[in-house]
């Protein structure tokens, strides 16, 4: 019973709290620039300007054009919902695993790709080719970094990793290392956030999500913008569940349980946010081409921390 | 529980090291890739000290001294210099593309791990991993060594592959502190003879690519 309430408000919380942490983002990273930057709440407001606005569709654009921004954000949403953020006792949590996660952000991905090439922009098909490139090299990666966790702890499932993490019954594992290394690089591309991905600029040379996304307005617009969100909130109560889940609620764990959990989940997600804007603004962009050699670092990390994985089995 | 943590810890450091030593195939401006030497001199000394408090070798603090003074801080300064004072090109010219080389790398690391465990059956199990990642750290110092055109990139490549063999020194048990100390010091004269070396390189051929030395041995 507890279980579909949790997962009740775990789906509405994700969805609550991500303009939050991009607005946040936002905010940390017009501060380190000099400047004082909006309110970290902008997002909402910006969201909620956009679906009061008319939605234009080009002349040239199918079903695929309309259709794409509700599967998207659907499949992100779905996405994150199955990832524990602040609980492990959830109701999906038992139907889904890490690879189903992985499967679900590549729907997302293919379908902006698809709403992309569809309206016959030159921009379109542009970004949707970068798109393609970066998850062919990220999706091995994110796999890769799946296979290591389920190699230590025995299952894909994310609440039963956190609960083997949890136990105690891991040490400081190089392994458990080089994923969360490899696991932040896909989390970077597939965010499209700066050393990849610029979502703030309109610069042919660079971008990559939003020449996806440039045909769309009005709640179109505002449903592909709260997928990138929820992606991003995703990503973070992964990172944050999987190598750091101290404060996660386990099944059995009674309301006080629960509220920890949430402040945990919260205090993760703002210092995660921070340390993603200071980031952010201490690189530089990379190049195009510079991309395989990114993800395919993260790629190889993965297959390290599976390698490690065998040494430690052999000693 | 605290022999795991002893050996966990021993673990993470020297995978410190090896991964500084995947970051320095990787980087490709040249002074990123000398403060790259500088973290992974830093995480040997910590190696070495960490090696000194678990196997109570007190001379194995020495090591580490060593390592950061000298490595962490005095080579990578000393080269800062002199490529200030060389004036080169500060991007990194590579053989091969950076992808290759890392994937080269890979298979280099699962080589020494499949090569060592079996040979090293009866050895501790602490003894037995550090050799694993410590001849990792060395195949990649000689895969920088030779994907590398220039002369400076290869010197660094030469004292990470120096790294390693300290890095396999202080995880075996009774290593003499002179052999440590004579080969610490065998590097720092190296450094200085390389030095020159850059110098009169340079005034030679009015480069420091290797590529262009081959034409004046004959070979192209």
């Amino acid at each position: 019973m507890s279980a579909i309430l949790w997962q009740l408000l775990q789906i509405v919380l994700v969805v609550a709290i991500s303009p939050l942490i991009t607005g946040w983002v936002r905010l940390v990273k017009s501060r380190l620039n000099g400047r004082i930057g909006a309110s970290p709440f902008q997002p909402y407001r910006d969201i909620y300007r956009l679906l009061q606005k008319e939605a234009v569709v080009a002349h040239s654009a199918s079903w695929v054009f309309r259709v794409a921004p509700y599967v998207t954000f659907g499949a992100a949403w779905l996405a994150a919902c199955i990832v524990p953020a602040f609980t492990t006792n959830l109701f999906l949590a038992q139907a889904a695993d890490l690879i189903a996660l992985v499967a679900l952000l590549g729907v997302a991905r293919f379908w902006t790709a698809l709403a992309g090439m569809d309206v016959g922009t030159s921009f379109g098909g542009l970004g949707a080719s970068r798109e393609m490139m970066i998850s062919s090299l990220a999706e091995p990666a994110m796999l890769m970094v799946t296979f290591s966790l389920s190699l230590i702890s025995g299952t894909t499932a994310p609440a039963q990793i956190i609960a083997f993490v949890l136990s105690g019954g891991v040490g400081i594992e190089v392994s458990l290392g080089l994923a969360l290394a490899a696991l932040v690089m896909v989390a970077i591309a597939e965010n499209g956030r700066i050393p990849i991905d610029n979502p703030a600029t309109h610069l042919e040379l660079t971008m990559v999500h939003e020449a996806m996304v440039l045909e769309y307005s009005g709640r179109h617009l505002a449903l592909m913008e709260g997928a990138g969100m929820v992606r991003l909130t995703l990503f973070m109560a992964l990172i944050g569940g999987l190598f750091a889940p101290w404060g996660m609620a386990q099944p059995g764990g009674d309301a006080v349980a629960v509220l920890v959990g949430l402040a945990a989940f919260l205090a993760k997600c703002f210092v995660l946010a921070t340390a993603l804007g200071v980031f952010e603004t201490s690189i530089a962009k990379m190049r195009v081409f510079r991309y395989a050699d990114f993800l395919g670092g993260a790629l190889l990390l993965g297959l390290l921390a599976t390698i490690f994985l065998y040494v430690s089995e052999a000693v | 529980m605290g022999a795991q943590i002893s050996y966990d810890i021993a673990h993470l450091i020297g995978a410190t090291v090896l991964m500084a030593g995947f970051q320095l195939l990787y980087q490709r401006r040249l002074f990123a890739v000398l403060n790259t030497f500088a973290f992974q001199a830093l995480a040997l000394a910590a190696a070495a000290a960490w090696q000194a408090h678990v196997q109570h070798a007190p001379h194995l603090y020495v090591t580490a001294g060593i390592a950061l003074v000298f490595k962490a801080i005095i080579v990578p300064i000393a080269l800062h210099w002199l490529v200030e004072q060389l004036g080169i090109h500060k991007n990194v010219e590579t053989a091969m593309s950076i992808g290759w080389t890392m994937m080269a790398g890979v298979a280099l690391v699962t080589l020494s791990i499949l090569l060592v465990l079996p040979v090293t059956a009866n050895a501790a199990a602490l003894t037995r991993e550090s050799l694993a990642l410590a001849m990792s750290v060395v195949l990649l110092g000689l895969l920088m060594m030779i994907t590398r055109r220039n002369a400076v990139t290869q010197v660094v490549g030469f004292m990470a592959l120096e790294n390693g063999l300290i890095l396999a020194a202080v995880s075996a048990k009774g290593m003499p502190l002179v052999v440590e100390i004579s080969v610490a010091f065998s590097v720092l004269v190296a450094m200085t003879l390389f030095g020159i070396f850059f110098f009169r390189i340079r005034e030679r051929f009015d480069t420091l690519d290797l590529a262009d030395l081959e034409t004046h041995r004959g070979d192209r």
